[in-house]
Parts: C-alpha cells; sequence; structure tokens
C-alpha cells in the first residue's frame, strides 16, 4: 500500500490538512488501513521535499498546515495508477514453503497439514463475510475492500484444494523422473529438486 | 433442538470388488437459525449426504433425523408430507417449471400439499416480495435472469413454513454478484429461525455459513470454531 500516492490522490480533490488527510485515507480504505498521524506528516515532508506537493508556508508547522498537489504531484499520481504492481516474480509464500516441506517430511501426513490451513483459511473469510454483510452495503471502499481479501484467501484455498487432489493422485500414481529438468524455469519459480 | 440430525450415516453404493463408499459414518447435525456448509472435492459424498439429509434416499447405515423425528420411522406419505411441507431444495439449475409463472412456481408445492390455491399463491406472493421480486410474479422463467430465477427458486424453498433448507452448489453458474446475492437472501432466511444446509466446493460461499463442515472420501474430516467478531480483523495494525 502506498501511502505516498494514496495522499496525492486525496490532495487532488483540493488542498487539505493532515489531520484531515489522515481521517480521509481510513475512510476511504474501510478504516481497514489504519494510518498514524506520524506516517501521514513524514510522507508530506517527503512529498514536499520531492516538488509533489507544496504547503501553506504562512503556516507553522501542525494540524492546520495545508498541502496542495503540484503539477509534478499530478502526473506522478497519473503514472502510478496505471503502473502494475510487481507480480511477475513468485512471492515466497509461506504457505507453499510449508506444504512442499510436509510433502518430504517423513512421517507427517500432508493433506492433514493441507486441511489445518485451510480451515483457518476459511474461518478468516466467515469472519471477513460477516463484516460484508453487516456493512458493505453503506460502505462502498470497504466493500471493495473486503472483497480483495476474499479473493485472495479464496485463491489460497483453491491452490490447497489443487494442492491435495495433486498429492492423492501423485500417491496413486507416482510421477515419472523428469527427462530433463527446466532449470532456469525452475530456479525463476523457487522450486529445488 | 436440532431441525436436522444425522447419526453414524453411511451410503454404499454396489458391491463387492464395485462397491463405493460415499458416506462413511457422517455425524452432522443444524440447528434452527444456522446455516453449515458442506465443503469437499467432487467425489467426497456431498451431494449424497444432502439427498440422505432431503430423504430422498436412504442412508445404507445410520439414522436422519429431521425435527426430532427419525425418518426410518416414517412411512412413505409421512416422508413425502414432510419433504413438501418441511423441506425446502435449491439446486444449482433452479428446478423452475418452464411453463408456470414465477408465482405458480412458488406456490406449487403449497398447492401440491393441499393448501388451497388462493392461500397458497398469496403466500407465494409474500415470498416474492421478500426476495424483491413481486414485480416479476407473472414473468415466466425464460424471461428471468439466471439471478433471478435462483431468486425464484429461494422464494420456493421458503414459501409456506419450511424449516430446513437444502441447497446444492446454489450459485452454479451466476456470477460473484448474483452469487453474494444468493447467500445473502439464503443467509437472511436463517436469521428468520430456518436451518439451512449448503453443500459447495466454493470458499466464497461457504464463508456465509456459521459452520462449515469439511468432507474428504465420505467422512467428516475437521470443521470451523464459531467465529470470533469482526472486531478482531479491524483491530489497529501496521500499515506500510
Amino acid at each position: 500500500m502506498s501511502v505516498r500516492h494514496a495522499l496525492l490522490a486525496l490532495l487532488s480533490e483540493g488542498p487539505k490538512y493532515g489531520l484531515q488527510l489522515r481521517e480521509e485515507f481510513e475512510a476511504r480504505t474501510g478504516e481497514v488501513w489504519p494510518l498514524n498521524v506520524g506516517q501521514v506528516y513524514t510522507t508530506l515532508q517527503r512529498l514536499e521535499r520531492d516538488g509533489l506537493v507544496e504547503s501553506d508556508d504562512a503556516m507553522d508547522d501542525g494540524p492546520q498546515k495545508g498541502f496542495r498537489i503540484t503539477a509534478e504531484g499530478a502526473q506522478e499520481l497519473a503514472e502510478w495508477l496505471r503502473t502494475p504492481p510487481d507480480l511477475a516474480s513468485p512471492p515466497r509464500d509461506e504457505l507453499v514453503i510449508k506444504v512442499l516441506v510436509a510433502v518430504r517430511l517423513p512421517g507427517t501426513d500432508v493433506h492433514e497439514v493441507i486441511q489445518a490451513h485451510r480451515r483457518y483459511l476459511v474461518e478468516l473469510m466467515q469472519q471477513w463475510t460477516r463484516i460484508k454483510e453487516a456493512e458493505a452495503d453503506s460502505d462502498l471502499s470497504l466493500a471493495l475492500v473486503v472483497d480483495a481479501e476474499l479473493f485472495r484467501l479464496d485463491a489460497l484455498v483453491r491452490w490447497l484444494d489443487a494442492a491435495d487432489g495433486r498429492l492423492k493422485r501423485a500417491a496413486a500414481d507416482p510421477p515419472r523422473p523428469a527427462p530433463a529438468a527446466l532449470p532456469r524455469l525452475r530456479r525463476r519459480v523457487g522450486v529445488r529438486r | 433442538m436440532s431441525v436436522l440430525e444425522l447419526r453414524g450415516v453411511s451410503k454404499t453404493y454396489g458391491a463387492g470388488a464395485a462397491e463405493v463408499h460415499a458416506l462413511r459414518g457422517v455425524d452432522l447435525w443444524v440447528e434452527a437459525g444456522t446455516m453449515v456448509a458442506v465443503m469437499g472435492p467432487s467425489g467426497s459424498g456431498k451431494s449424497t449426504l444432502l439427498t440422505i439429509a432431503g430423504s430422498l434416499e436412504d442412508p445404507t447405515s445410520g439414522e436422519v433425523l429431521v425435527g426430532g423425528a427419525a425418518l426410518s420411522g416414517m412411512s412413505r406419505n409421512d416422508r413425502a408430507r414432510l419433504r413438501r411441507r418441511t423441506v425446502g431444495y435449491v439446486f444449482q439449475d433452479y428446478n423452475l417449471l418452464a411453463g408456470l409463472t414465477a408465482a405458480e412456481n412458488v406456490a406449487l408445492p403449497l398447492e401440491l400439499d393441499g393448501v388451497a390455491a388462493k392461500t397458497a399463491r398469496a403466500a407465494g406472493l409474500r415470498a416474492l416480495d421478500g426476495l424483491g421480486l413481486s414485480e416479476r410474479a407473472s414473468w415466466f422463467p425464460d424471461q428471468l435472469s439466471g439471478g433471478e430465477r435462483q431468486r425464484v427458486a429461494i422464494a420456493r424453498a421458503v414459501a409456506g413454513d419450511r424449516r430446513l433448507l437444502l441447497a446444492d452448489e446454489p450459485s452454479g453458474a451466476l456470477d460473484s454478484v448474483n452469487a453474494e446475492e444468493v447467500m445473502r437472501l439464503l443467509h437472511e432466511a436463517c436469521k428468520r429461525g430456518v436451518a439451512a444446509v449448503v453443500v459447495t466446493h466454493d470458499a466464497q460461499l461457504a464463508s456465509w455459513a456459521d459452520r462449515v463442515v469439511f468432507l474428504r472420501d465420505g467422512r467428516v474430516v475437521d470443521q470451523t470454531m464459531p467465529p470470533p467478531g469482526p472486531e478482531s480483523l479491524l483491530a489497529p495494525g501496521q500499515s506500510q
């Protein structure tokens, strides 16, 4: 989450005070990402140093100091919005690593390990769904944030389901050794033999 | 009291080498006002569990109780009456009759149960109204969208005074927004006191349930704990 760009976005609506920026940031992210006021001011100082925002010099530092976005700031925001986040390299996902370890660890029932994680993820999803049920109708930002979280957790559950099925099939019909490995690809996706 | 209770239910199809154990000693109970989701991969026994709970099929061993009454002790007529009066079904493919309007589809099970046509129709319209479909009452299924058809099917399942809702992948081919609406409506029915069992492989749908039961190879292998309040997710944390 880029606080820097979130603040630029809020300032693109018009000049605002630091405290106001913090309140609006939290409201627009469905209050799921709390932000402390120190973070807001540090970020604003850096934005000012980089020429992306300007402050009211007349005012002292503090909650009443106003900020406005510059033309460079607006340009930076527009570029950031259209730049896809880096999703090209697979993250070192702890869940994936645990399942990979469980497959190789003697005396470990990998299906039981998978189920423990699946249950935990579904329990988390139940909690998010309760929030959505209670509040999402009245808060569009919250609905979007909760949806994103539910889809992210759902993807993990689906991966566990797929892993479960793949391991079950592999146990019934063990895979043959690969004729020629693809070392470069293996390195890229972080799989070690 | 549990509206639905399964005690040590097993179901075996075929015999000898072709024997398939669809369910093995399943215990399950569903209280009034709660939704239980049953999750599991294809072939784990989910749909068999639902057909046995709805008395559409008999278990090989074990006992099914609906409203405290054991199905095994009931005559065929009693069981048929129970299916018409107490149990509502929601299927993946809606199962609406194409030649009947939405209102007629909803009222049909009540009429079959001997409720006077006028009363049945009034109950049907009430159920449609409750699901925001009063303006579609005289429309035929092929004039309705997929989401609307499933809402009609839910209205049919809850019309009258049904206490047990059984749903098999109820949002099958619907997009995620319509699927959510279907689950929201089923959950609202539960809040009014209905007990529901929803069979699904979709964790997003299952997460609407009060309890999620995991089925694997015909056995219940796990279930979720009652969720803590939403505060736990919204507690102040660190943002970057």
